[in-house]
């Protein structure tokens, strides 16, 4: 009797919280989602008025971002952020990896060089940013660093530089995502034929055919737009890659380290014994067991690449359209602009693909927990 | 009843904590810009000492940080209790419709203000349904700045057309130097202003903001081919710098020209320390002479907030040749008031008064008195299109659209 | 391993060239912020300053100390709030379990995902009906709400550690909910509580999109009017570079000194217990 009244006190201690959650974040999710199928802000005299009237127009704001003729700017920030987000995360695994190698080989100063590694990620992205765009003034900063040495300046424009590499054709977007897809599929198709489970592999296989022949087919004729419209990787960012990586690195060693730490060294030994030398012991032993690391660390960096914000305000502005986000595309469009419903259908196209990024590793992670 | 008797409490009580009695003022007017707003702001103070001046600027050129800070406090239900804006249909456009600010005929009434200020001047700050701000400055946007010493050097004079200065921009680059500088974003648009302008004519001008004249006719795609063609003689840094850094360029004697509005002058004046007309030299940007196209900075009276009587005061400080004669001299701007005492001003500002007077006038685009904000902040993108993609049929046909979306000219 | 130990010049070797790239940047700072404006050159970027000039640190203090009192009154009471709440819910969660806890707990920690744009515009519209736009209040309790999901996380893994027995002793002695925590969890929390102030502090420190879109001048936090002074014109680099000092010497003193338990953060916010 007495344990049922302190479980309820218990659920009733929660509650406030869950409560708290439940408004904050998924009834203002919902809202928004609502108010991105209004027209809110798309009439100016009700943008800003006390009692805006406001009416339902359905798809129409991601009709509008993604095939309008306005909105090219919202398709080249998606365009903006694929790009950051891959080599955001290639340079911060690669150079947290190397870091944590090093630091690995029982050095002298271990403590000093991980604080220094490390203390940027204390840092805020504002600070990051400010700092930053100093370093990377077009007429100084690291361009005049090689004059210290008597060599000439670079000539480097960072954030300015209005090049674009790797174009493609935003109308080629369903068919190259379709033969991406059947690739995907064909690659499941194969290891569950050889894992034995034929059914599974003849469903993935069917269906991947089915797609990339619809890619190759009927999916090119399918075009968003009634003309051409090239997108590519802004060189511009290179700069605010740059800057990313330095602050976020840190925590990828950290983590590598943690788990480098983790390998009992009796596996080690037993390589060893075995004959391996020491990077065949690093590729057939370690590497393999820090591989959930990794997977764990691409997905917080990712979802932290997503909703990258604070960076670039602050480093390159709010209006330097070559390296522009999403996530700040949001606030301007939302909060300058008073397009609060095209702002809406902005931030929803970005939960959802950050959610497509988190979810399924929420579900997995926590489903292995409760298994243990 | 209650609600007199409210009032009368509240009155009460406003006398007693008069020493407590504040105002908000917001603006953009941040460093080089500061002094001018900071001495208007004494003289309020030497008026009205028992009023706490609380001087809230946002820095970022051309209000660009600024009016998103102000919407959010607006819809916040936090307006400040007087906000720096454009006259002409930046307010219009947008805070009168949405029905955030006060009439003020009642103020130009009482201070004889509708015989104190050009006729056409007060219509751009007008509606059917009253009188929205009271402009504190005039400014002018088409101007064309160089260094006399150095054009002489290098053998060139001020063009008088674009087809000019395109000939004589390859001279100039043979001589290692910029032909125009050119800074961040928004003054790319600016220069794209003058373009058009010098490309159309005031009228046709005119006309691309009462919906006339579509952008998609061939009169107004030649804007974009020129503005091309221009854009290829200025510094490739442009998106990096201010607008005084492009300023500088100049001064320097890295860049031949550079157009901007005339608050350039002011910072060459009293920043640089340039004598005008010697250190500095202007002329009406290429294919413009005789039009001034002009932009203002005013005060409105923002409803629901928390001390009216001392914005009005604000505003009368504002709205008066005094007023008008301290701030306009440090801001380097002309005093939109008649009575105006040109004395106080420097030669360059003498020069810009009398074509205020003579001039043909229109409006600016980037500054707010054309068009309504709606369509300027998507221009950015319109600019934005023919950059990446270099087409004027892409530019154009987007430039319509927004027009057609945001219903220009209604 | 012998070929290793020849080559041992080459990992401090590797290590210094890393150093010396990572401090790059806190060089420039300090350098720039010691320079008077009129010796601040693009050209002489990296060169030290011919006289130092402390006047930049005065001078940035006037500006930003109102927004540091900001920032320091922000993160106390919200660091404070978001980190006992969450304590109770860990409690809760790893301890009471009820049915249904396990829909609960994924969907409160998914909140700490979002991207807080997906909640920005409704945020923003609450806080103005309720009246807590512009002020440090709604500013702070946005930040406690949405910090609940990490400090609840890092709570109810740090509670798992404590073994179910010593609170079946406990309930045995006759304690009840509250007891049991008071006597048995609440006493063993202090490194727990320690992970999550270091990790709300500086989480909430550096915070930025919600700063900028619910506060008004006065009450801004550092935060915002740094990327405000940086982002405007003609810019004296030194104040801006000052003011960086500023707002990271919080945070990285916090670091420095309890580094150890800031990497537990870390850790933790990558889910796994």
């Amino acid at each position: 009797m007495k344990l049922t009244r302190d479980r309820w006190t218990a659920i009733l201690m929660l509650l406030p919280s869950v409560v708290l959650i439940g408004v904050f974040v998924y009834g203002f999710i919902g809202q928004t989602a609502w108010t991105s199928f209004s027209d809110w802000g798309r009439v100016s005299s009700q943008a800003l008025a006390v009692n805006p009237e406001i009416e339902m127009v359905g798809w129409q704001n991601y009709r509008d971002l993604f095939t309008g003729f306005i909105d090219v700017r919202f398709r080249q920030d998606l365009v903006n952020t694929f790009f950051f987000t891959i080599f955001f995360l290639a340079g911060c695994l690669g150079l947290g990896l190397g870091l944590a190698f090093l630091l690995d080989q029982d050095v002298k100063g271990e403590g000093f060089f991980r604080t220094l590694f490390l203390f940027p990620m204390s840092l805020s992205f504002v600070v990051t940013g400010t700092i930053w765009r100093w370093m990377l003034q077009p007429r100084g900063g690291v361009n005049v660093l090689p004059t210290t040495v008597g060599l000439p300046a670079w000539e480097f424009r960072w954030l300015t530089d209005r090049t674009q590499i790797w174009r493609f054709d935003w109308n080629a977007l369903p068919g190259m995502t379709g033969l991406l897809v059947a690739a995907i599929l064909l690659v499941v198709a194969l290891s569950s034929w050889r894992g034995g489970r034929r059914l599974r592999a003849a469903v993935a296989l069917a269906s991947g055919v089915m797609l990339g022949a619809w890619a190759l087919t009927l999916g090119r004729s399918v075009a968003l737009l009634p003309f051409p419209e090239l997108h590519g990787f802004n060189i511009a960012f290179v700069g605010i890659i740059l800057a990313a990586v330095w602050q976020m690195s840190g925590y990828t060693m950290a983590l590598y380290l943690a788990g480098l730490r983790g390998i009992p060294s009796e596996l080690r030994e037993a390589a060893r014994v075995d004959g391996a030398n020491e990077i065949q012991l690093y590729r057939h032993v370690v590497l393999p067991l820090l591989q959930p690391i990794t997977l764990s660390a691409m997905i917080i960096l990712g979802h932290i690449s997503l909703k990258i914000f604070d960076l670039i305000f602050a480093m390159a502005g709010a209006d330097n359209a070559t390296t522009d986000v999403p996530a700040l595309l949001m606030y301007l469009t939302a909060f300058r602009a008073n397009q609060f419903s095209k702002g809406a259908a902005i931030a929803m196209v970005l939960l959802v693909m950050v959610a497509a990024v988190i979810v399924p590793y929420l579900w997995t992670s926590l489903r292995g927990e409760t298994r243990r | 009843m209650l609600r007199r008797l409210l009032t009368l409490l509240a009155v009460a009580f406003l006398g007693l904590a008069a020493a407590q009695s504040q105002i908000e003022i917001f603006s953009w007017w941040a460093g080089d810009e500061g002094p001018a707003l900071e001495a208007l702001i004494e003289r309020y103070e030497e008026m009205y000492p028992g009023v706490e001046v609380i001087n809230a600027t946002v820095t970022g050129g051309s209000g660009v940080n600024a009016r998103a800070v102000l919407k959010t406090r607006m819809l916040g239900g936090d307006p400040p209790d007087a906000f720096q804006v454009h006259a002409g249909q930046e307010l219009i456009g947008t805070w009168v419709v949405a029905d955030r600010m006060e009439d003020l005929t009642f103020l130009y009434e009482e201070m004889g203000w509708f015989e104190k200020y050009p006729q056409g001047l007060i219509e751009a700050m007008s509606t059917e349904d009253g009188i929205w701000s009271v402009p504190v400055n005039i400014h002018r946007s088409n101007v064309l700045w160089y260094v006399p010493a150095n054009l002489e050097g290098w053998g060139i004079t001020a063009p008088d057309s674009w087809a000019e200065f395109l000939t004589i921009c390859p001279a100039i680059q043979a001589e290692g130097v910029t032909p125009l500088a050119v800074g961040e974003n928004w003054t790319q648009q600016h220069l794209w202003e003058s373009v058009a302008l010098g490309v159309l004519g005031a009228d046709d001008y005119d006309k691309l903001w009462t919906a006339e004249l579509p952008f998609t006719d061939p009169k107004a795609m030649e804007v974009w081919d020129v503005f091309g063609e221009v854009l290829a003689c200025t510094n490739d840094d442009a998106a990096g710098l201010s607008w005084q850094q492009a300023t500088d360029m100049v001064v320097g004697g890295s860049a031949a020209f550079n157009i901007m509005g005339d608050w350039a002058a002011g910072y060459m004046s009293t920043t640089l320390g340039l004598e005008p007309g010697v250190g500095y030299g202007w002329a009406a940007s290429p294919g413009t002479d005789g039009v001034f196209m002009w932009l203002s900075d005013a005060f409105g009276l923002p409803q629901g907030i928390q001390n009216r009587e001392n914005t009005l005061n604000w505003l009368r400080l504002v709205g008066s040749a005094e007023g008008q004669d301290i701030f306009n001299p440090l801001k380097g701007s002309i005093a939109p008031h008649l009575e105006s005492d040109l004395s106080l001003y420097n030669a360059y500002l003498q020069s810009t008064a009398a074509d205020w007077q003579s001039n043909r006038v229109v409006g600016s685009l980037v500054h707010g008195a054309a068009a309504k904000e709606a369509f300027m902040s998507d221009f950015a993108t319109v600019l934005e299109i023919y950059l990446a993609t270099g087409s004027a049929m892409n530019a154009a046909n987007a430039a319509q659209a927004i027009a057609t979306q945001v219903g220009l000219g209604q | 391993m012998t070929t290793w130990r020849r080559h041992r010049w080459v990992i401090y070797l590797l290590l210094a060239i890393a150093s010396a790239t990572f401090l790059l940047p806190v060089y420039l700072v300090v350098v720039t912020s010691l320079k008077a404006p009129a010796d601040i050159n693009l050209a002489t970027t990296w060169s030290i300053p011919q006289a130092w000039h402390w006047k930049s640190f005065a001078d940035a203090w006037v500006v930003f100390s109102p927004k540091l009192a900001n920032s320091f009154t922000l993160t106390i009471v919200a660091t404070i709030a978001s980190a006992l709440m969450g304590s109770m819910n860990g409690y809760v969660l790893s301890k009471w379990r009820f049915p249904g806890a396990n829909v609960v707990f994924p969907l409160m920690l998914f909140g700490m995902f979002i991207p807080y744009q997906a909640i920005l515009i409704p945020l923003f519209e609450f806080l103005r009906s309720v009246g807590l736009y512009g002020g440090l209040t709604g500013l702070i309790l946005a930040h406690v709400v949405y910090g609940l999901p990490i400090t609840t996380l890092i709570f109810r893994n740090y509670y798992a550690e404590i073994p179910d027995e010593m609170l079946e002793a406990g309930k045995i002695d006759g304690a009840g909910f509250f007891g049991l925590y008071g006597r048995i969890v609440f006493p063993l929390s202090l490194p727990g509580f320690v992970v999550v102030i270091i990790w709300q502090f500086t989480q909430i420190w550096n915070e930025f999109l919600f700063a900028v879109t619910l506060t008004s001048q006065e009450s801004q936090p550092i935060t915002v009017a740094l990327a405000q002074l940086a982002g405007g014109e003609a810019v004296r680099w030194n104040l801006p570079m000052a003011g960086a000092i500023m707002a990271a010497l919080p945070t990285l003193l916090v670091y420095i000194l309890l580094g150890r338990y800031f990497v537990k953060g870390l850790l933790a916010g990558s889910v796994k217990g």
